[in-house]
């Protein structure tokens, strides 16, 4: 299946779970993920099932006002 | 550095108190180095901070950023600036919750890219969907005092209405509606955007607001740390000067010396 994460197109094994997307992605030490808007948090990631065309967000902390 | 009066008269918010009445923004400084000393002067009560996308292949940006929060241990407030719709900001929100490990969010949402003046058709019933998943909300707003109002009916234990558009350093463009919201509203308020100058965090505490959070007159400061300290001394200023009780102006004027006695000083 095809999944963007991060608006960048990542191509995944059928049955991906957000765990799987992950190991892809690498992300940063301290992160946190939506997918389609919606937040999953961190101990759910290895059950998120993904499907074909989902959006993931992979955000880490920066600096704001 | 902290006077004692401080610790005397703590800001409370949801409850927490915090010795400070200065909120710190995190961005725009020339280096990591001079927003650790700029914080290290102005000791603020807490720092926001944000969320961005990390790319693949750059996984240190955010790190050294989260390394420098750990170290300084003030209180983190993370904000949703940038979200323009209710959903970006409670997905933001709990993104920020999990990653900061904190229930406190600085409620941003944008309603017109140009002025970022908040959505403040949507913004009431975004922060009661907040607080009803459990954060403490501080809403950035306008001075608009219904709507401020409004964000107290939905359980906002403080808002924080802007003196200007952020970043423009104007001070408050509005005395009349600021001053009015203060007589008003009996939550704290935080005076959060459009500062300039130190004058400008003195000049709202002493009308009664009880804290101001800042970033850019800071942070684009020839020298951000002293400026820093410039405005925590305002701030503190501002405060003990509301606190003082300050004399109603009058329209004549009215000899500060004694006249009687005055020498060489004859009836006719």
């Amino acid at each position: 299946m095809n999944v963007l994460i991060n608006q960048e197109p990542r191509e995944l094994p059928d049955h991906a779970t957000l765990a799987d997307a992950l190991k892809v992605w690498e992300p940063p030490a301290v992160f946190a993920a939506a997918v389609n808007l919606q937040f999953v948090p961190r101990t759910a990631y290895a059950q998120h099932r993904l499907n074909d065309g989902d959006r993931i967000e992979i955000i880490a902390p920066i600096t704001g006002g | 550095m902290t006077t004692p009066a401080t610790h005397e008269d703590p800001l409370l918010l949801y409850g927490e108190s915090f010795a400070s009445r200065l909120l710190l923004g995190t961005s725009r400084y020339p280096s990591p180095a001079t927003l650790e000393a700029a914080v290290r002067r102005a000791q603020p009560a807490m720092l926001t901070a944000s969320l961005r996308r990390q790319g693949a292949a750059q996984p240190e940006a955010g790190n050294a950023f989260w390394k420098l929060l750990q170290d300084l241990a003030v209180p983190v407030l993370p904000n949703t600036a940038g979200c323009h719709t209710a959903q970006e900001v409670i997905t933001t929100a709990q993104m920020a919750r999990e990653v900061f490990n904190t229930p406190w969010i600085k409620l941003e949402l944008i309603g017109d890219d140009y002025s970022l003046q908040p959505d403040t058709l949507n913004l009431v019933d975004c922060a009661r969907q907040l607080i009803n998943d459990g954060f403490k909300v501080l809403p950035y707003c306008t001075e608009d005092l219904v709507l401020c109002q409004r964000l107290v009916d939905v359980g906002c234990q403080a808002v924080m209405p802007w003196a200007a558009p952020i970043g423009t350093g104007r001070g408050p463009v509005n005395p009349y509606a600021m001053r009015l919201l203060r007589e008003r509203l009996n939550v704290p308020l935080i005076v959060d955007a459009g500062l300039g100058l130190p004058s400008h965090a003195c000049t709202v505490m002493e009308w009664g607001f009880d804290a101001v959070l800042l970033n850019t007159a800071v942070a684009l400061a020839q020298s951000p740390v002293d400026m820093a300290g410039a405005f925590a001394d305002a701030v503190r200023a501002g405060r003990a000067a509301f606190r003082s009780g300050a004399m109603q102006p009058q329209d004549s004027a009215q000899p500060s010396t004694p006249v009687m006695g005055t020498p060489f000083w004859h009836h006719n």
